[in-house]
Order: structure tokens, then C-alpha cells, then sequence
């Protein structure tokens, strides 16, 4: 055990906190995506190797080595600051990274730095309204038609589809092959003929997720990732990075911090509610949980950089963990503030701009997406205990 | 940057746990609970020959003088053995009470025993966790009288060391005339509880716990770590007896792990467990190098890990049905000493107000501050 970084890496934190000094008046609130500020702040943090570090300089990053440990320290001190964070979302997150390892040279010249830059924001084409927890099920239709695909069908729970210039998606162009290997991954430019965007307003009451429909929509054959029929294998290279992001443990103990602030300060008959035992108690075993949450987190951590240490299990459990204990924290806070704990949009008396109803229904949509936590029960019980998968029933 | 155990302490659990499989299988278990003492001290003798009684103790005292993740990993794999011994009462608590506490000759006359196998010193401090009934001790003119409710590792102790309300610590000699002992009848028949009652029995202060409640605290974080771990490893065996009966038992033609029902249970559990191996080992860290994470780490754990491995001890009877149910099968062993290691040295809902306390929450400023003076501890 040795929770040291190095003089190398406190040396490269204060590099790090001193940048952040510098630029904590850089204030983006009210710029647009891929607007010029937001497009040269992304350039700023990869020219300083903050943001696409480890990403070869050819194609727009930074082309450092890749360093586990430098990566986070950035995350943790840009955490502490409200210093503008560096760009997410899936085409950082799981485009990139997937044509880093599986892309033609053309594809990653094409795409690559622009994503980076924040030029261009891409959305996941991935779920059908037949086709959830079941994916690789999916009915979308790829024909090809001399050197161009004709995509026909429907996708559903497309994020950033109102802003996406791009959309990742997965496609059945082999339909006579068993489900997994019919799929292809293609890469469809949003501005297409034959795309239609219809925006799904969701319990929150904002509308975060769309459903897209594409008619007779022509993009070039070259828009492939991987060979035809390989979708399926592409598209989960990504899937985990995907799963293990939705519940980030620093987060969490940031939301726990808050949530220690409300409950000092909400009172019942004048008395705080952290004074009163059961709600007290109900506060310490969400904090246990937390932190035992943050202990595996820092397992997950020392797996990266240390080769040959086991962590399957660690791995496989952190999205059902992670969004079922956030759905509690933020219940909790409701809980703890009473009927006031209901005030929502706009409302007076509301607390913290209404966000911890926000985040609790938020995250019962994250329980949902990302592959249900049933599904992750499936996942954990099949691949890191072992246990046979449910056989299939015919035509039921 | 590792996060893990060491090579050494990995092979000391391994090494701990062979040996349980080979000398204490549930056959043997079952004889020793069924009253079969004899059987009990071989194992204990074996698991002293490969050094559970020395781990904590100085080097200069003939101690090998190891840290407390060590002293996790060997009750983790005790706890996995449900092996009836003596140690984090007699092995982890008495030596750091020793040490911390006591005096030159306190030291020089138990420290050297203790590493050698050759003293067994139960610990009594559930008065300072929370005192039962009407049990309390007393201390004047150098005697202690009064009553001590689960007193641990004391069976067949040479001596005992008590801790009053204020959390002052005493070393007393076991053959005292006035102390009288009653074995308590628990449901975990692998570690027996002991009763004392004491009468003007002759004792002696370890002077460095006088009016100075650090001691004592360090004794009990570290008690409560050994009961943490060790029903982690009850309770990792307990899923993976529930996994591997799940592959064999067959019901409507297929067995029954191909359930969803059965699926999800298991990976329930295993999605609770997990976290706990890896809290338990930064506790354990915490304990002897972040002074200011050390208590809240030490309470939360043994809070956390209560809850967890009480779920896992009724799923994993569940997924084996009535079998689960069985004096044959014996997983009741499992589910017993989890349910003791629970309520020892203080239960989930005590040790929570306890790290309550430890972050100021009970006291009115601090708002709008969290709990910031503490810190994130996981943050490194």
C-alpha cells in the first residue's frame, strides 16, 4: 500500500493548481457550444496538456504519454476551482477513443481534432424503441447502394441530437447474419437529407433526449468504423468507459458535502435536522457508503497504473453501486427538507436552484440508462461469477 | 501509487487460509463447537507457529512488528476459516493497549509472552462502547470491582485488560481469587464470550491511558477493524458458497444459477461486498499513517461492513434454500459469526453516532461549512 503519488507528480500538481490560478477569471456561462471562446478554451487546456493529453499531437492532442496519475490530478484540481472543466460527452468520450484504436487514417484526420476542439459534438445513435436493454436487437436498416449507404428506421434516447453535427450509430447492414455480427458502426453527418429530430421531454421536465428518424438518409461508404459486421465488437470497445463514468466518486462526495450543509442549516420546530437522530443516521450510512464507494474507486485507480492487479468485479459493479447510492443521496436530501423538498422550477422558498429533485430523478433515469441495472446484475452474475446466462425462449 | 495488498500480506492469507483448510475443515469446526476444546487450541497452536500471536507486537519485545493491514488480512482469512481462536482481543487489541499504554515493566513482562503464544489477554471494554445492563467497573485502592459483560478472547485467559467509562485501561492477573467467570452462551460457538465479576481484584493502570482517552480509542479502532475484516472474509465465503451450490443444484431441469432470480441475488451481493475488501484496507492504511482519517474510517467500516455482510448472511442461506437451513451444510457458522462481529465493540447504529461525533455534527456552528475541517479522506 502506498497512496504517494512522487515528488514528479506533487511537483506537477502545483504546475497544475497554478494554471488554474491564473485562469480562474475565464468564465464561459452564456457561450454556446462550439462557439469561438469555448472553441479556443479547448485549445488552451491541449496546448497545456490538460485535456487530451495522452492524444497524439497529429491528430490534434496533446501527445504526452499516457499517465493515469497526471490525468486525475488535473481532475482533482480543476474540481477544487470554478474554473471552466474541459468539453465531455460521448464523442470525447467514446468516439474518440474508438477511432483512436479502430479508425482509418482518413476518419481520424477528419474527426479527431475537431471533436477535441469542440467543433464538433456528436450523438450516440444507438438504442430503437424495440431495442434497449436487448441492443444488439436492433433494426435500423444500412443498404448499400454503389458507394453510398441508404439508412432507413428509428432511434430513440439520442442525447445532443439538437446540437450534434455527427452521429455515431449503429446500423443492421447484414441481415441474414446471426444479431451480433449483422451490425455495422457508421458515421452519419446530422445535416443528411432524411433526418428528423423529435425531442423527448422526460420527468425533469427538460427535454434531454430525442428520438431521430432517418428516411432514405445517403452518406458516402466510407463512413464506416471497422468492417461490415463488426458494429457490434466497435461499439463495445466503448460501452464500459461509457458505464463507469455515470457515477464519479469525487461527485458524489461533493454532493455529500452539500448535503451535510442542508441539513445543518434546514431546521424542524427550530431544530436542525441533523440534530434529529433518524435523520441523522439515515446521513452516516450514506456517507458509509460513500466512502466505501471512493475506496474501490481508488483500487480502480492503482489497477490502471499497476499492471497484473485484478479488479473485474471492481469494474462491473461501479455504474449499479454508483447511480443507486446517488438516487439515495439525493432522496435524502428531499427527504430532509420536508414539503419543502418539493419546490421545483422556479418556485419561492426553493433550496439550492432546485437541484436535488433534479438529481433524483436524474438518476433514476441513469439506474435506467446505460444499460438498466437489471442488466448490470446480468453482467456481474455472467462475467465475473460465472453463472450461465438464461436460456432462450422461443417465440414468446 | 499501489492501492492493494503486498505481495507479503497476500501470501501471509494464503498461507493462513491453507492452513485452516487443511486443520479445521467444518467437521472440525462442528466438533469444536460441540464443546471439543482440545481441538480448538491445535489450531490455535498451528495458526501461532505461522506468527498470529507476534504480528503486532515490537520488534524488542520479539514481536514482528507489523502494520495493521497485515493484522487485517490475517483476520479476514479467520474470519473466512471460521476459526475458533483467539486473536483480535488477545493478538491486536491486548498489544496496542500494551504498548501505547503501559509502563516499561507492563511492557517487558507481557509483550514477550504475548508474541511467544505464551499468554492469552482477554479485553474488556464494552462499558467504554456502551455499558449494558448494570455492568461497570470500578477502580480504588488499587482493585477493580464490578462486572464486565463480552469480554473478548477471554477464555482461558492469564489476564485481562478492562477499561472503565472515562476509557482508563487496567491489566488484572486471571488467577485473582475474586474474580469469578461465566461463559455467556452466544449463537457463534468458534469464540467463546466471558462474563467477570469482579471483587476488589488487584490491578494495575496502564499508566499512559490515565485521564487520556487515546489509548483507548486506538484499541478500539483497531478492534473494530479486526471485526470488520473478519466478517468480510465470513462473508465472502458465504457468497461463494452460494454461487458454486447455485451451479450444481437443479431444479426444473436446469440449475438453479441460471435464474435471473438467483443471478441477481448473487450479484447483489457481490456488488455490496466488493467495496468493502477495498474500505477495509484504507482503513486499515489510515490507521497507522492518516491520524486525521483514522477514527471516522475505523467507525464508518465497521458500520458498513456490519450491514453489508448481515445482507449477504441472509442471502446467501436463501439461495441455498432449506439446505441453507441445515446443521449439515453448516453455514450457519458463517452467519453466526457475523452476526457477533455486528454487535461487538458496538452496533452499526452505535459506531454511526459515534462518527457523528467525530465530524462535530453535534455541535451548532459549522453551518454552511460541511464537514470540511475533516477532509476528504479518500482523496490522497
Amino acid at each position: 500500500m502506498d497512496l504517494e503519488y512522487g515528488p514528479e507528480y506533487n511537483e506537477f500538481r502545483e504546475e497544475v493548481r497554478s494554471f488554474v490560478k491564473d485562469n480562474e477569471g475565464v468564465n464561459l456561462i452564456g457561450e454556446s457550444l462550439r462557439s469561438t471562446a469555448r472553441v479556443e478554451w479547448q485549445q488552451t487546456l491541449i496546448d497545456n496538456g490538460y485535456f487530451a493529453r495522452s492524444t497524439p499531437k497529429e491528430y490534434g492532442g496533446f501527445g504526452g504519454d499516457i499517465d493515469i496519475l497526471k490525468t486525475r490530478i488535473i481532475a482533482e484540481e480543476f474540481a477544487k476551482s470554478s474554473i471552466p472543466k474541459p468539453l465531455g460527452g460521448q464523442g470525447i468520450q467514446m468516439l474518440v477513443p474508438t477511432l483512436l484504436e479502430l479508425g482509418t487514417e482518413e476518419q481520424k484526420q477528419a474527426y479527431v481534432k475537431p471533436t477535441l476542439r469542440g467543433e464538433i459534438i456528436w450523438c450516440q445513435g444507438y438504442s430503437e424503441p424495440n431495442s434497449g436493454s436487448d441492443l444488439a436487437s436492433l433494426q435500423t436498416k444500412g443498404e448499400l447502394d454503389g458507394d453510398e449507404w441508404v439508412i432507413n428506421g428509428q432511434k430513440i434516447w439520442t442525447s445532443t441530437a439538437k446540437f450534434a453535427q455527427m452521429c455515431f450509430c449503429l446500423v443492421r447492414t447484414e441481415p441474414d447474419a446471426p444479431k451480433h455480427q449483422g451490425i455495422s458502426y457508421l458515421l452519419i453527418p446530422m445535416d443528411t437529407p432524411g433526418i428528423e429530430i423529435r425531442p423527448i421531454k422526460q420527468m425533469t421536465g427538460d427535454a434531454d433526449f430525442n428520438e431521430v428518424f432517418f428516411t432514405d438518409v445517403r452518406i458516402p461508404a466510407a463512413n464506416i468504423v471497422g468492417k461490415r459486421g463488426e458494429g457490434w465488437k466497435v461499439a463495445n470497445a466503448t460501452l464500459t468507459h461509457e458505464r463507469g463514468s455515470l457515477a464519479d466518486p469525487d461527485v458524489m462526495q461533493n454532493r455529500l458535502y452539500a448535503l451535510i450543509d442542508l441539513m445543518k442549516s434546514e431546521t424542524i420546530d427550530g431544530e436542525r435536522v441533523i440534530d434529529k437522530p433518524v435523520f441523522r443516521d439515515r446521513l452516516l450510512r450514506v456517507q458509509g457508503k460513500v466512502l466505501a464507494q471512493q475506496a474501490n474507486a481508488l483500487r480502480l485507480l492503482s489497477s490502471s497504473i499497476n499492471k497484473g492487479q485484478d479488479t473485474t468485479m471492481a469494474r462491473f459493479i461501479t455504474k449499479l453501486i454508483g447511480t443507486e447510492l446517488r438516487h439515495e443521496l439525493e432522496g435524502l436530501a428531499i427527504d430532509a427538507m420536508g414539503e419543502i423538498g418539493t419546490l421545483y422550477e422556479d418556485s419561492p422558498h426553493l433550496r439550492d436552484s432546485g437541484s436535488w429533485q433534479m438529481s433524483y430523478m436524474y438518476f433514476l433515469g441513469l439506474i435506467i440508462g446505460g444499460g438498466t441495472n437489471q442488466i448490470q446484475k446480468n453482467i456481474i452474475s455472467e462475467r465475473a461469477l460465472g453463472m450461465p446466462k438464461e436460456p432462450k425462449v422461443q417465440g414468446v | 501509487m499501489y492501492f492493494g495488498l503486498s505481495e507479503e500480506q497476500q501470501s501471509l492469507q494464503d498461507n493462513i487460509k491453507k492452513y485452516l483448510e487443511d486443520n479445521a475443515s467444518l467437521d472440525t469446526i462442528k466438533e469444536v463447537a460441540g464443546g471439543d476444546s482440545a481441538k480448538a487450541e491445535n489450531i490455535h497452536r498451528g495458526l501461532v507457529e505461522l506468527g498470529i500471536s507476534g504480528l503486532m507486537v515490537p520488534e524488542q519485545y520479539g514481536g514482528l512488528e507489523l502494520d495493521m493491514l497485515f493484522a487485517s488480512v490475517v483476520s479476514g482469512a479467520l474470519g473466512s476459516g471460521t476459526a475458533p481462536v483467539p486473536f483480535a482481543g488477545a493478538y491486536v487489541m491486548a498489544p496496542i493497549a500494551l504498548s501505547l499504554g503501559g509502563s516499561e515493566s507492563q511492557k517487558e513482562t507481557w509483550l514477550p509472552k504475548i508474541a511467544g503464544g505464551e499468554a492469552i489477554i482477554g479485553i474488556g471494554i464494552s462499558e467504554y462502547v456502551g455499558a449494558r445492563e448494570d455492568a461497570a467497573i470500578t477502580f480504588s485502592d488499587n482493585t477493580i470491582s464490578g462486572r464486565c459483560l463480552f469480554v473478548i478472547d477471554a477464555k482461558n485467559a492469564d489476564a485481562y485488560i478492562l477499561a472503565n467509562k472515562a476509557g482508563e485501561l487496567y491489566i488484572i492477573d486471571a488467577k485473582d481469587k475474586g474474580i469469578s467467570v461465566t461463559e455467556l452462551v452466544t449463537v457463534d460457538k468458534t469464540r467463546p464470550s466471558i462474563e467477570l465479576n469482579l471483587d476488589k481484584v488487584v490491578a494495575e493502570l496502564l499508566p499512559g491511558s490515565e485521564k487520556n482517552q487515546e489509548v483507548i480509542n486506538k484499541v478500539l479502532d483497531a478492534g473494530r477493524l479486526m471485526l470488520s475484516a473478519d466478517s468480510v472474509g465470513a462473508a465472502q465465503i458465504m457468497l461463494d458458497k452460494a454461487v458454486a451450490y447455485s451451479l450444481e443444484r437443479k431444479q426444473f431441469g436446469r440449475v438453479i444459477g441460471s435464474f435471473q432470480a438467483v443471478k441477481h441475488m448473487c450479484a447483489e451481493m457481490a456488488a455490496e461486498l466488493e467495496p468493502c475488501h477495498s474500505m477495509i484496507w484504507y482503513a486499515a492504511h489510515c490507521y497507522d499513517h492518516d491520524p486525521s482519517q483514522a477514527r471516522l474510517m475505523a467507525c464508518h467500516t465497521k458500520a458498513h461492513v456490519s450491514e453489508v455482510g448481515k445482507q449477504i448472511s441472509k442471502t446467501s442461506t436463501e439461495v441455498h434454500g432449506g439446505m441453507g437451513f441445515t446443521d449439515e451444510l453448516g453455514l450457519h457458522y458463517w452467519f453466526k459469526r457475523i452476526g457477533l462481529n455486528r454487535q461487538l465493540l458496538g452496533s452499526p447504529e452505535l459506531v454511526r453516532e459515534e462518527a457523528a461525533r467525530i465530524q462535530n455534527f453535534d455541535q451548532s456552528p459549522a453551518e454552511g461549512q460541511g464537514n470540511k475541517e475533516v477532509g476528504n479522506p479518500l482523496l490522497v
